[in-house]
């Protein structure tokens, strides 16, 4: 019997030729696919069905290009407890506390089985959002300093627990959920095929294009409805557009962290031509309502070209010569250099991802490994660093704007010479319905990192499950992580260099 | 060297801020301004909008947009087409009287502040200047941004004497933004307790007024909003900074005096 399958991004498979093993067996499978460091956990989860709670763990080989499927059940009635895999894989320790915040299931062997984000469907509702159980270490000079869950700054909440002695933080505890609006839920809840593209476009809305595109590649691929090769570039352009827009915004941020006014001011202004030509594009400086299922509302008109390319050129004078200046200034080096690191061997063990990944010399960009819609025809080049600091977080966004703009112009002369006609808007656009007993997974890279939406079918077409995952979710560990035996003043240079989504990660 | 570049960069940004807040003209394609609605529209494509509409902002019987509701998609605009349904690039949306962002057939009239309902205070003690804290409340992060927007450089919303502030105490209100999570409900209440009276409310973005997308989801908890008077709803998704400051200056009443002043 074949031990697990294997499907490609966006790939739509029959839910019943996913092998349900044993749950030896399945430890056994996925103990042995991730010994491989090519592959990685994308997703763990479960939904209940019959009864029955199936767990399904998603695999990503970066070799291979593939994704590596398998599942094993539990009787509800009967089993309450397995065993933990923590012990041999680390990164699945997140999966399995939400697993057992969702359903009640208990781990054994896992190291603690804290809550995730309090969702309003929690199995145990004694766990309340303000008696989370705080890691605390004791002894006499041994504080603790509390922040959030509202933060100085307009920013999203979340709360975090230093425990300090004097200024060096010793522990840092993230607690989060505060964000948690039900997402997942109102997609099984939400029946217009409108409302659920809403719902993808506000998951996060720093990343909406990225979110979006998941889920109509989920939901174009399991209708079948193939995009013609204009719809894909111009998507492919939203994404790194919206990388370049966020990645220049977060610039500012850490130089206003630091305390850098040329940068802050000067970054914070060279978003602002970024967003405005994607509201010239769509009406809104965000993207929201620019993708959608079938169609493509906004059509790259020549005029919209030749705008972008004028855009880009102006945008990118102006940004060698910031970027240029504050990655040469000392005092910004100063601060940025050796602070918050994260290693290489720390990333491989919690699972990192995305940009982050990508700072500690771990090579997982869904762009390059599982590529989708224009990234499976031409690739933008790779950036990757080693450090794992914060100025490596800074400077591989430096990277990836000038390698994106780059990567737009081939976009454009791609289009440019494309000659699909514009697959424009149509009577009932909504009009369609999802098939029966289907599985899809769908990932896009964010300018965070993999952004997963996984759509589950049951009997008559309906949602059985929808799981989301943002990179985010793999990644606030390595921000604690990154704070210890940091100075407590590092903190917010630390935190701005992750930019981590709370939302993205409370659903 | 090191003044040289610096200078260099600062000549190249040029004059970034926009002069006058109350006068930039947004592109045509700019799909949050203030909608009109034809009064040709026919029963049946009332119906048709209103059953497509994701949040239920459209009323059919007579027809009805609401901008608190309206997430801005315009898929009723592409449904019937611009001569029907059209969303304007008029970013001055914002209003402290919640009945007036419901948008009725042929209504064209620019959307205002009811001076009526503004309390006293408002305008006399914060006239000069205005101290706010944020607050996220299950905001997706658009909102937020936006917000930070509001004083950057193009914006500069601190010229007029507002600001976000870190602390509740040092501030002259609350803006909300996102849903309001149950998750988020009692620190929601810990802040606003903690703003000294007299104090406004500032809802911003559609969420926020109404929960948008995620209203009636299980996760949300917004007996905060309905308890209190609101001061100023901002319509978006996620509303433009334009927005957000002409309708705080409106509130406040800065404006006219700003313009004879200068």
């Amino acid at each position: 019997m074949k031990k697990y399958i294997q499907i490609s991004n966006a790939e739509p498979v029959d839910i019943h030729d996913v092998p349900v093993l044993r749950y030896e067996d399945f430890c056994d499978t996925v103990i042995v696919l991730l010994k491989d460091t090519q592959a990685h956990i994308i997703s763990y989860h479960a939904y209940k069905h019959q009864g029955v709670l199936r767990f399904i763990i998603i695999i990503a080989h970066d070799k291979t290009c593939l994704l590596y499927v398998t599942a094993h059940e539990l009787y509800l009635q009967f089993f309450k407890a397995i065993h933990s895999l923590v012990p041999d894989i680390p990164s699945i320790a997140m999966y399995e506390r939400e697993i057992c915040e969702n359903y009640g299931i208990d781990f054994i062997d896992h190291p603690w089985l804290k809550p995730v984000r309090y969702p309003h469907n929690r199995k145990n509702k004694l766990h309340e959002i303000f008696n989370y159980p705080f890691f605390t270490i004791s002894g006499d000079e041994v504080h603790e300093v509390g922040v959030g869950p509202i933060h100085a700054g307009v920013i999203e909440p979340g709360h975090f627990r230093f425990v300090c002695v004097g200024e060096n933080v010793k522990h840092l505890e993230i607690q989060l959920g505060y964000q948690h609006r039900g997402v997942e839920s109102l997609f099984i809840d939400k029946l217009h095929p409108l409302q659920r593209m809403i719902l993808a476009e506000s998951v996060a809305g720093d990343a909406v294009v990225a979110h979006a595109l998941a889920h109509i590649m989920a939901v174009e691929s399991i209708i079948g409805y193939i995009p013609t090769n204009r719809i894909q570039i111009s998507r492919t352009i939203a994404s790194e557009l919206e990388r370049i827009a966020v990645h220049v915004g977060d610039l500012s941020g850490i130089c206003t962290d630091i305390a850098y006014q040329l940068g802050s001011a000067v970054f914070g202004a060279l978003r602002t031509p970024i967003i405005n030509y994607i509201q010239s594009w769509c009406g809104n400086r965000f993207a929201k309502g620019l993708l959608r299922v079938g169609y493509e509302p906004y059509p790259l008109t020549t005029a919209l070209l030749s705008n972008l390319k004028n855009v880009l050129q102006v945008f990118e004078k102006k940004y060698v010569e910031i970027s240029d200046k504050t990655f040469s200034q000392p005092n910004v080096l100063n601060r940025l250099q050796k602070t918050g690191i994260v290693t290489t061997e720390q990333g491989l063990l919690t699972g990192a991802t995305g940009m982050i990944a990508r700072t500690m010399d771990i090579n997982r960009d869904i762009r390059l490994t599982h590529s989708y819609q224009y990234y499976l025809t031409s690739k933008p080049d790779k950036a990757i660093l080693e450090d794992g600091d914060t100025y490596a977080r800074s400077k591989i966004r430096d990277l990836e704007i000038r390698n994106s703009i780059k990567y737009i112009y081939t976009l454009i002369s791609a289009l440019e010479a494309s000659t699909d006609n514009f697959d424009k808007y149509r009577d009932n656009i909504f009009g369609y319905t999802l098939p029966a007993n289907k599985l899809v997974v769908s990932l896009t890279e964010s300018w965070r990192g993999e952004t997963m939406h996984a759509i589950i079918t049951g009997t008559t077409g309906e949602i059985l499950q929808y799981k989301i995952k943002d990179a985010s979710f793999n990644n606030w560990i390595a921000l604690a992580i990154a704070l210890r035996n940091n100075e407590i003043s590092d903190f917010p240079v630390c935190n701005k260099s992750f930019d981590l989504s709370y939302c993205g990660h409370d659903l | 060297m090191f003044f040289l570049d610096t200078y260099q960069i600062i000549k190249h940004q040029g004059k970034q801020y926009i002069p006058d807040i109350t006068k930039p003209v947004l592109p045509d394609t700019y799909a949050m301004g203030r909608p009109v609605i034809s009064n040709t529209i026919t029963d049946d494509e009332a119906k048709a909008v209103a059953k497509l509409c994701p949040t239920s902002a459209i009323s059919d019987t007579p027809i009805s947009i609401d901008l608190g509701k309206c997430v801005f998609c315009k898929e009723c605009e592409r449904m019937l087409g611009e001569k029907k349904i059209h969303f304007t690039n008029d970013y001055k949306i914002a209003t402290n009287n919640r009945n007036n962002l419901i948008i009725n057939a042929s209504d064209n009239a620019t959307i205002q502040i009811d001076d009526n309902v503004v309390r006293k205070e408002i305008r006399k003690i914060f006239g000069h200047s205005l101290r706010l804290r944020q607050i996220s409340a299950g905001g997706d992060n658009s909102t937020e941004w936006e917000l930070n927007a509001c004083s950057n450089v193009n914006f500069d919303m601190g010229r007029y004497g507002i600001s976000f502030v870190a602390s509740p105490r040092h501030a002259d209100g609350i803006v909300i933004s996102g849903p309001v999570t149950a998750n988020m409900e009692e620190a929601l209440q810990i802040c606003f307790d903690a703003v000294p009276a007299p104090k406004i409310i500032i809802l911003a973005g559609t969420d926020a007024i109404s929960g948008g997308i995620f209203a009636g989801s299980a996760a949300l908890r917004r007996d905060f909003i309905n308890k209190y008077s609101i001061d100023l709803f901002v319509p978006g998704n996620p509303p433009h900074p334009l927005t957000f400051i002409n309708g705080v200056l409106d509130l406040i009443k800065k404006k006219n005096k700003l313009l004879s002043g200068m």
